[in-house]
């Protein structure tokens, strides 16, 4: 097993990690905006695709904990690599130029990754926690009540708002970057992942961030 | 007393010279190879070929480079291409006509064997590069791409882009990395040699100093190489690195080896323009531009207007006018002294030191897109430069020194006349005589070193027995001891001018006077104010910083000094050879309408110059005879 | 401005050798807008050898884009603000009079500073020998047109291969990472038949040499590119990942030798 540890240990290695588990991160994420949008068919609909979930808790736990690993994997690689990053080049410069030949998207990673982890924190406190281990309003299986009550504040929401905007910003460099790092970055067909990145990235930001803004602005409820 | 030198030319029909000279040469068991310890000085294509090939025989290799990697030497700025006898076009070549055709173009002043042996590996150079990976210009069914160049009339010339140098010199470069990382070549890299170790007369080593810490090192051998280049910084600017320079092979000379033909130098037609005093250096515009673009210059003298101004019918096409049938592709020597002669006249551009190279007509014929595909990155190099755009106002061009055929002077087996020293690639006299073709210095340099010296250092190390000799030898302290008071002597000076105002100086005295055109009364005017130079320089340069630590300032104040004693040889050179051939053209010896005359009466041999004192060199002569091509005189009209 | 002249502000870091602090020097200089940059360092240099004062020390050699010798951060840019030079190609009529420009060294662990402006970077040297090469001897190689390579191909090995090994691609890169560098020459031989045998091998050993060079790692920034003065792709660093991670997956060998 030295090999093993040794490759994904290698500079490569670790840029093969980020990958691996962004794309987990990726297809993840579909499958939850998909969950989520439920919310616009109302409160029956939603609160029903919760509560099937909770029929089949065991399998939902166990994919949980994967996700858990492939979190953890992505964000302790991810600081690991900014970390030694940083250290490859002990002096800065004076002048940064950076700006000029490199996206705002590739140079902001760590930072937008950081908000994104206190977003996450944030998240699952609210909605992950209350769903599983309850609160006055979940007890009653009232899931889209509960949603709908978070989303009332403007400071909650735009937060959460925000916090979609800079996932967006993650994910528009996340989705091209993993490609490069497989090797699949062909002459011919590496714009087009870059234009699919953005166009996900979109869906991701808007498809989340709208939830907020229905619920704040749209939702007469109660 | 002069004598006749000897140049072990082998036996026989010259087709079998180097093929019974290979057998009859001495070998050495490959399991002795590794008691010899060889050095090699320099790292460019003659350098890293040889202390490559000779690493992967087995022996114990130091290679030194004053760069900080061995990929740096400036055979990697070489841009058109490297001639071999492949025949793949089915035109016609032949190891013969390669042979014929560089002893031509070198206007009959180059030893026939050598040529002949460098046609005969020129194919082997290729074999060895592709196998090395070097990405060559490839046809669409797979095989390899040629183009012409000047002086053959047939296609021989393999090339990768217009960075045919740099795609060779890597090569040669990770095929030293493979021996640097198996550890049988030592690379030495900020290391400059500064002087030759001799103890009874044979080469053993050498004194260097590191470039980063001031230190003064001993390394000794039981041979030494020197592949360290040309001259041609002698004029201060040049189409040469920053760094070349002549040191390595004056020191030597100045231990004894002779010096070769030091007035042939090459200057090339297609450079750009001296813009300014802080010129550091002339960039080299491809000569294949002259394919499609028209070398002018207006008929009236100080003609102040644009180009685009000057109609038609005041312009004077002065290649095409002078030399019909090969025009605007003239051979080098040839249009370089065209334009001079122009310029001379006062009709350069607005009066001064330029010519126009115009695609004007090659636009109209050929449309845009179509000089956008062949020049187009050689046009975006000129605009980045000059500012202009030579797409809507042309070129403007000047000739600036290029290659120097001139070197150290070596046998058939490349070693010098102090035994136990080798010398390759530009650094030698060898094989291009008066003047060298395009796309022949990238061949020699690794003929050189891939397939000549591999042989011959064995038979040298085989037949001579030299010992080693150790570094801690009373001539090693010496010389040590010598380098070190020289270089507390430049910097003690502290005098009024700086190295480069000095080098400026010797400079535009070498162009004015020892350049394109020479005559006695200049040679002679050269010569005086050259010493004159000389003792300013060592009563009045001023060398900042110390001794210790990295100083360039000394590094070129030493490399100055070396350049203001070899100006000199090459005025003496000049002088005695009362010809004009190739590179060297002597007002007083050309014909009527203005070309070079010859004279292979009296001239046909090589001059060989001993060093005896400052200012002071006995000719030897190295007589030539040509036994295959016949002398005739080089016309291009 | 005075004859076509421009007058510029020079703040260009000193340091006088790798183990001392260094600082910026403020320079003022004239010059003229046909020269090249380095050029002005020279005059620059002149002057202050004419004064008896030490000169600013930088590197550069052929002073025509191929050799990779120069190399300056140019207000914050490798080789300056023009795309697809290097800094001897770099000229003054891109300033403007009374500019201020910050002239500082490469900077990176594995590039430390020898002086001023220069840089050691002889880890590049060490990853090649580590297998920068195909392993042939000189002679008993076959005929050059013995190998047929596609056209396409061959250029594409060629644009990899024209690395100047200038290391502004570790300098612009925010990890300092030599990935597009070490990249390619590992592509420059995976595109050609010739450099098949050795193909997983060599990756394996070059990426090795330089994780331990401490180089960073590639983030796909591709500022590299952009500041390459040839403009090397960085689809050469997706194909030595390929090579890569085919190589670990394949390779028999449970251990990188080097």
């Amino acid at each position: 097993m030295g090999w093993l540890l040794e490759s994904l240990n290698s500079s490569l290695g670790k840029k093969f990690i980020m990958a691996v588990t962004g794309i987990c991160l990726i297809l993840f994420l579909i499958i939850h905006l998909i969950n989520n949008l439920t919310l616009f068919l109302g409160p029956e609909v939603f609160n029903n695709v919760v509560k099937n979930l909770e029929t089949i808790k065991p399998l939902v736990r166990v994919v949980e904990v994967i996700l858990l690993l492939i979190f953890i994997f992505h964000i302790f690689n991810g600081i690991r690599l900014w970390i030694e990053n940083r250290q490859a080049r002990p002096e800065r410069y004076a002048v940064n130029g950076s700006s000029k030949n490199a996206d705002v998207f590739s140079r902001t990673m760590v930072q937008t990754g950081s908000v994104i982890f206190v977003f996450l924190v944030v998240h699952l406190q609210t909605f992950w926690y209350a769903f599983n281990f309850g609160s006055p309003l979940t007890d009653l299986h009232k899931y889209y009540e509960f949603v709908a009550d978070s989303f009332k504040s403007y400071a909650y929401s735009g937060f959460y708002i925000a916090a979609m905007i800079i996932l967006g910003v993650h994910l528009n460099h996340g989705f091209q970057s993993a490609f490069q790092t497989f090797g699949w970055n062909h002459k011919k067909y590496f714009s087009f992942i870059k234009i699919l990145g953005a166009v996900y990235s979109i869906i991701m930001a808007v498809g989340f961030g709208s939830i907020p803004v229905y619920f704040l602005f749209f939702y007469g409820g109660n | 007393m002069a004598t006749i030198l000897n140049a072990k030319i082998p036996e026989g029909n010259i087709s079998e010279k180097w093929t019974n000279h290979k057998f009859n040469m001495k070998l050495i068991n490959p399991a002795n190879k590794r008691k010899y310890q060889i050095i090699v000085v320099g790292t460019g294509l003659a350098g890293a070929s040889a202390a490559a090939s000779l690493g992967e025989l087995g022996y114990n290799v130091s290679a030194f480079t004053y760069h900080d990697s061995a990929r740096r030497a400036h055979s990697i700025a070489a841009q058109g291409g490297i001639n071999a006898a492949k025949n793949y076009q089915n035109d016609g070549d032949s190891v013969y006509r390669l042979f014929y055709d560089t002893v031509k173009g070198g206007d009959y002043r180059s030893r026939e064997a050598n040529v002949y042996r460098l046609a005969e590996v020129s194919g082997n150079i290729m074999d060895q590069c592709v196998a090395q990976g070097v990405p060559f210009a490839r046809e669409y069914g797979g095989l390899l791409d040629n183009r012409s160049f000047g002086g053959a009339q047939v296609s021989r010339t393999f090339y990768a882009k217009g960075q045919t140098g740099q795609q060779l010199l890597l090569g040669a470069y990770s095929a030293l990395s493979r021996q640097v990382g198996k550890e049988k070549v030592k690379l030495h890299t900020h290391k400059e040699m500064l002087e030759l170790v001799v103890v009874d007369g044979i080469a053993k080593g050498i004194i260097t100093r590191d470039l980063l810490t001031g230190e003064i090192e001993s390394h000794s051998a039981h041979a030494v190489i020197l592949a360290t280049g040309g001259y041609a910084n002698v004029y201060f600017l040049s189409t040469n690195a920053m760094n070349c320079n002549t040191t390595a092979i004056w020191r030597a000379h100045k231990k004894g080896a002779l010096f070769a033909n030091p007035c042939f130098t090459q200057i090339h037609p297609t450079c750009l323009p001296v813009h300014g005093e802080g010129q550091s250096k002339l960039t080299l515009m491809s000569e294949s531009l002259r394919n499609d673009g028209r070398v002018w210059v207006s008929k009236i003298k100080k003609d102040m207007r644009e180009p685009n101004d000057i109609p038609e019918e005041e312009r004077d096409y002065y290649l095409e006018r002078k030399y019909p049938s090969f025009g605007n592709l003239s051979p080098r020597d040839i249009s370089s002294r065209s334009a001079k002669e122009v310029v001379d006249d006062g009709r350069g551009v607005k009066g001064g030191e330029a010519v126009y190279l115009d695609f004007r007509d090659a636009i109209n014929r050929l449309g845009k897109n179509a000089i956008e595909e062949k020049y187009g990155n050689l046009f975006e190099i000129y605009e980045t430069i000059t500012g202009d755009n030579p797409y809507n106002m042309p070129m403007k061009i000047y000739p600036a020194p290029h290659y120097t055929m001139g070197g150290l002077w070596v046998d058939y087996n490349l070693m010098s006349t102090i035994p136990g020293l080798f010398v390759l690639g530009e650094a030698n006299f060898s094989d291009h005589g008066a003047n060298r073709l395009g796309a022949s210095a990238l061949m020699q340099g690794l003929a050189d070193g891939y397939f000549v010296i591999p042989y011959t250092i064995g038979n040298y190390l085989a037949s001579d027995k030299p010992e080693l000799i150790p570094a801690d030898h009373d001539q090693f302290k010496k010389d040590k001891s010598g380098i070190e008071d020289l270089t507390k002597k430049l910097i003690s000076i502290n005098g009024k001018h700086t190295v480069d105002e000095l080098h400026k100086k010797l400079g535009r005295i070498m162009w004015n006077k020892v350049g394109m055109a020479r005559n006695e009364k200049r040679l002679n005017e050269a010569i005086d104010e050259i010493r004159n130079l000389r003792e300013e320089f060592w009563k009045n340069v001023k060398v900042v910083g110390s001794a210790e630590g990295l100083n360039q300032t000394l590094e070129r104040a030493g490399r100055v000094a070396d350049y203001l004693e070899l100006g000199e040889l090459m005025a003496y050179d000049a002088l005695e050879r009362k010809e004009s051939c190739g590179g060297h053209f002597r007002e007083e010896y050309q014909t009527e309408d203005g070309e070079a005359l010859r004279d292979d009466q009296n001239y046909s041999y090589v001059s060989a110059w001993e060093f005896k004192e400052l200012g002071k060199w006995e000719h030897h002569k190295e007589p030539l005879e040509f036994e295959y091509v016949k002398l005739a005189t080089r016309s291009y009209k | 401005m005075s004859d076509g002249r421009i007058n510029l502000k020079l703040k260009i870091w000193k340091q006088s050798g790798p183990n001392f602090p260094g600082s910026f020097a403020d320079f003022e200089v004239q010059v003229s807008p046909d020269a090249s940059f380095l050029e002005m360092l020279d005059e620059l240099n002149n002057d202050l050898e004419s004064k008896g004062l030490e000169p600013v020390a930088f590197e550069s050699d052929c002073r025509e884009g191929i050799c990779g010798t120069c190399g300056l951060v140019i207000n914050g840019q490798p080789h300056g603000p023009i795309p697809k030079i290097a800094t001897c190609q770099l000229h003054m009529r891109n300033f403007k009079d009374e500019d201020t420009i910050w002239v500082e060294p490469f900077r990176a662990k594995a590039f430390p500073v020898v002086k001023d402006l220069i840089v050691k970077r002889s880890a590049f040297d060490k990853i090649m020998y580590a297998g920068g090469f195909v392993s042939v001897n000189t002679g008993g190689v076959p005929d050059a047109n013995a190998i047929l390579i596609p056209k396409e191909k061959a250029a594409e090995s060629f644009d990899a291969a024209a690395c100047i090994g200038c290391g502004a691609c570790v300098a612009a890169c925010k990890n300092a990472s030599a990935m597009l560098f070490v990249s390619a020459k590992v592509s420059q031989f995976a595109l050609l038949p010739q450099g098949q045998p050795e193909r997983y091998e060599r990756v394996q050993k070059m990426v090795k040499v330089m994780d331990d060079l401490g180089f960073g790692s590639c983030t796909n920034t591709y500022a590299c590119e952009a500041e390459c003065p040839k403009g090397i792709s960085v689809r050469n660093i997706a194909r030595m990942n390929r090579d890569y991670f085919v190589a670990k997956v394949k390779s028999a060998n449970l251990e990188v030798e080097v």
